[in-house]
């Protein structure tokens, strides 16, 4: 059944089975391969996005749940908070490999806008969720509290 | 379907990064431009216009045929300059990275050697990825070896095509090359200061005869201008924006999408199937059933049956609807506690001489003092973020296939060999890879693609979901390992015998091999730097049970954490500083070479003449970690501080970590301190990510990983029963410094794993006076250590 998800501010017609993961219907269907796969079970946050601004997990989301949200993906993610992120995560080369760092940048993104002077613990709260296995971690909270300083 | 109205999915480009272009490689020696077409029509030098510089008519110019290329066979390999860089006429360098990026910046470092010799500019250099072919040398991203197998025949190459510029320009103005220098992208008449831009003058030099390596000036290291800094990263600018193409996003017209139904054992099969119900699912296309695996395991997938689907979700759910019966097959009785005890028994008896000095038994029996240890370590998975993926699609009796492969030469190889073609119909192209750790050098997720690819008649792209990559994976090995050592009366270190136990790599490759190879024993065991009078290295078997394979530092995991915990617990015994103690037992400055006792040493395939056993530069990065540490000071109850040094893939690490343990167990680590000397370095920052990445790896590894199997089925599956460190759990506090050196380069990303997780136990029995040889130590349920009742060292 077809419906209508708002996408980064575009309406985007999708015909995926009910239930189908915001996650799939992005990549498979939409051809958005930014938001990744790592878990399929909202334990790793590689998929993070934001609906209606809360970062969520997009491997357990049914994209039908969605009807009327806004959803805001990595390659359409704007806005002071998440520029001030970006801005620092390239001047310190925060991404390794790279492959989380959709999800971390969502994350951090959301966490700037709400709270723009993070401490340790406001950072360690919002970001344990996305896991990194080449272990960026020491470099995302270099890169989180530079953009803090911008902000 | 509007996606490509819209932008998203392009039509016709390449699914691969960076334009998907493929190298243009011709190997006659005039044909390296790219062609690009665009006419130069003025040039802008450090800011100020200068005269449009004529455009050169490189087919005026009467030249002899410049016959073949004199660089094929350079140290490390084929330097021939148009294999690995053209020029386009509006003076974009494409440099062809043959290697994997998979998050150790090898696109920029390979960039980096390469555009450093040439002298061009750094925001002209595009990177090409190489497809898997033979023309490139070793492509396999394995071993920390990427710089040092590259960084000699790299730097000819782009020296050669310098050379080769300057001589275009000497042509055209008709002066000795002399009097023309290359710097920045343009060749300098010196005697009028007049320019020739390098696109302008790429077609003719393309024409010009490759210099021989004895007329090729390489730039000395004042002169050097990229390499040794922190230049820029090729993939980080694209990555904040969701660009780039890993092996999970590549899109093919018409592709479908499968996930593999896999039989829980190693060698298990298929009795039967209902794919029913599995049919029934939305979006379901059909099921394929993949050919039965036979041992030995080598590259092939383990068999089972595929669900074909119109998205990764309907094969999932159709996955989760299948009907299958598994034939177990035998490795059905594996069980890792059993097997745990039988490993740990055979550690106890007397194994198979690996390398000795002098007469450690016989000095182990007249010690003053005599200390005997017992390590465990199971199973790890590498888990990289990404799981194993791959698209593969047939055109006629041709294969092409993107995939995260470390190594698209033996995934090529794996594939003929699978599918009963030749090589030569065979491409495969490596995506970024989103993590690989060891996982994506072993391509059976490749196979699993082309054969479902070969059966639906479409493009497919193949998803491992994440309890496809725990449950079915290449396991680092499970290890038992024994030590004793003799203490004199003054504390000294007499006697050392390190005994170890573990299904061998090998076994992966001849199901028949049990015993530990020349170069697992190589890593950490056979050429331990230790000065002891009377040293005994032996090795014990054990037959795989589960498909053992290569990750991130392989077997100086287990060695490290033995040989280092063990020296601090001799430290202990004889009362004395871990940090001291360690530096007695490496002894004073000196070249070790283990063949002279009878070691059979690989030394990561480098000789001991170019990359020698050096204990100087063991004990300079250990005295160096310590002093970033402030050892020695004074630290609140319940916190320790704990080092650990080890040379691995030819490049040395020490690494001091500081714990916090309170009373219920809980642990916390402040801080963490690495000095590395890995000899020539060609970007300082990404040797610190590697640094923090390999310690977090090993730390993560040490605290919560253990894959185990019941049944011989592996029981974990997902985060957290196959548990990550996180955030939270992670150092405060990071310092890596780097000792400056001459010496040529080591390995990078694999070195700061080993010592990781003997500095952390050597932390907590400093700061509780437990000392805990088994791991993990904490596990994937619990949030504390168990720390035994009483202290044991």
């Amino acid at each position: 059944m077809a419906i209508t998800l708002k996408i980064n501010g575009q309406s985007q017609e999708v015909d995926a089975a009910p239930g189908t993961p915001l996650l799939w219907v992005l990549r498979d269907h939409l051809g958005m391969t930014g938001t990744k796969f790592g878990c399929g079970a909202a334990q790793c946050g590689a998929c993070t996005v934001h609906v209606d601004g809360e970062p969520t997990r997009a491997c357990v989301t049914p994209h039908d749940s969605l009807d009327g949200a806004a959803i805001t993906t990595i390659e359409g993610v704007e806005g002071r908070a998440a520029d001030a992120i970006r801005k620092a995560w390239v001047a310190n080369d925060v991404p390794q490999c790279g492959y989380c760092q959709s999800g971390q940048i969502m994350a951090a993104a959301a966490l700037l806008r709400d709270n723009p002077k993070p401490d340790d613990a406001a950072i360690d709260e919002a970001m344990s969720g996305n896991l990194c296995r080449c272990a960026t971690y020491m470099s995302i909270r270099r890169a989180i509290k530079e953009a803090a300083a911008t902000l | 379907m509007l996606l490509r109205d819209l932008g998203i999915i392009p039509a016709q480009k390449s699914p691969v990064t960076d334009g998907g272009n493929r190298p243009h490689v011709n190997l006659s020696r005039r044909a390296f431009v790219g062609g690009a077409g665009l006419f130069v029509i003025g040039v802008t030098l450090a800011g100020c216009d200068i005269f449009p510089e004529p455009e050169i008519d490189a087919s005026a110019f009467d030249l002899p045929d410049a016959g073949p290329s004199p660089l094929t066979g350079v140290k490390g390999g084929d330097a021939t300059p148009m294999l690995w860089i053209a020029i386009d006429k509006d003076g974009t360098v494409k440099i062809t990275c043959h290697r994997s990026e998979m998050g150790q910046q090898v696109w920029t470092s390979m960039a980096q050697i390469i555009a450093d010799e040439l002298e061009a500019e750094w925001d002209k250099v595009e990177i090409v990825q190489a497809e898997g072919h033979e023309r490139y040398g070793d492509q396999n991203t394995d071993g920390s070896r990427s710089v040092r197998f590259n960084f000699h025949r790299l730097r000819v190459a782009g020296a050669a095509m310098r050379q080769m510029l300057v001589a275009a320009a000497a042509l055209y103005w008709e002066l000795p090359a002399e009097k023309c220098s290359a710097k920045g992208g343009h060749v300098s008449n010196t005697e009028n200061g007049n320019t020739l831009s390098y696109g302008n003058l790429a077609e003719l030099a393309g024409r010009l005869e490759i210099p021989a390596e004895e007329d090729i000036t390489l730039k000395s290291r004042k002169e050097w201008r990229y390499i040794n800094t922190e230049m820029p990263s090729f993939t980080v600018p694209r990555l904040v924006k969701g660009e780039g193409t890993f092996g999970i996003d590549v899109q093919r017209p018409g592709m479908v999408y499968a996930v593999v139904a896999r039989p829980p054992q190693v060698f298990g099969r298929v009795a039967s199937f209902d794919d029913a119900k599995a049919r029934a699912v939305p979006g379901v296309l059909g099921t394929v059933r993949l050919p039965d695996a036979k041992p030995p395991a080598l590259f092939q997938p383990l068999g089972g049956v595929a669900v074909v689907a119109r998205d990764t979700w309907a094969a999932i759910e159709g996955r989760r609807a299948l009907e299958v019966e598994w034939a177990s097959g035998p490795n059905a009785g594996y069980d890792s506690e059993a097997y745990a005890e039988q490993l740990k028994a055979t550690a106890k008896r007397s194994g198979k001489l690996r390398r000795a000095r002098g007469d450690a038994p016989g000095a182990l029996a007249s010690a003053s003092k005599r200390v005997a240890a017992d390590y465990y370590t199971p199973h790890l998975g590498q888990t990289p973020m990404e799981p194993p993926c791959a698209t593969a699609e047939w055109t006629g009796d041709t294969l092409e296939c993107w995939a995260s492969v470390q190594d698209p030469q033996s995934t090529r190889g794996a594939l003929a060999e699978a599918l009963g073609i030749d090589k030569e119909k065979i491409t495969v192209t490596p995506t970024w890879l989103g993590g690989a750790f060891g996982r994506k050098s072993k391509p059976d997720f490749v196979i699993e693609a082309a054969l479902i690819a070969r059966e639906v008649g479409k493009p497919v792209k193949l998803t491992w979901t994440r309890e496809d990559d725990v449950r079915h994976g290449y396991y680092h090995s499970v290890s038992a390992q024994h030590l004793e050592g003799g203490l004199a009366a003054d504390g000294t270190c007499t006697a050392w015998l390190h005994r170890t136990v573990f299904p061998p790599i090998s076994s992966t490759f001849d199901n028949s091999v049990t015993d530990p190879s020349d170069g697992e024993m190589g890593m950490g065991a056979s050429d331990v730097p230790f000065a002891v009078p009377n040293l005994r290295v032996e090795s014990g078997g054990a037959k795989a049970h589960l498909r053992i394979g290569w990750l991130r530092s392989v077997a100086n995991i287990y060695h490290a954490f033995a040989v280092q915990s063990f020296a601090a617990e001799l430290a202990h015994a004889a009362g004395r500083d871990q940090k001291d103690y360690l530096l007695d037992l490496i002894g004073p400055a000196r070249l070790v070479d283990p063949t002279e006792e009878g070691a059979k040493y690989g030394n990561y395939g480098a000789s001991l003449e170019d990359y020698p056993i050096d204990t100087a530069r063991l004990r300079g990065v250990i005295e160096r970690a310590a002093a970033m540490a402030k050892w020695g000071r004074k630290l609140p109850k319940g916190r320790g501080l704990g080092i650990a040094a080890h040379r691995s893939f030819l490049s040395y690490v020490a690494t001091v970590v500081e714990v916090e343990v309170s009373a219920d167990g809980s642990i916390s680590i402040p801080g963490v301190w690495v000095a590395v000397d890995a000899g020539t370095v060609i970007n300082p920052r990404h040797v610190r990510a590697q640094m923090e990445g390999g310690t977090i790896y090993g730390l993560s590894n040490a605290l919560y990983g253990a894959i185990t199997a019941k049944n011989g089925a592996v029981e974990q599956d997902n985060f957290p029963s196959w548990r990550l460190m996180r955030m939270e759990e992670a150092p405060r506090a990071f310092e890596v410094e780097i000792i400056p050196s001459d010496a040529p380069p080591g390995g990078v990303g694999e070195p700061g794993t080993p010592p990781a997780a003997p500095a952390l136990a050597n932390a907590i029995f400093a700061a509780t006076g437990h000392r805990l040889r088994t791991l993990p130590l904490i596990g994937p349920d619990a949030n504390k250590l168990t720390l035994p009742a009483a202290t044991s060292a």
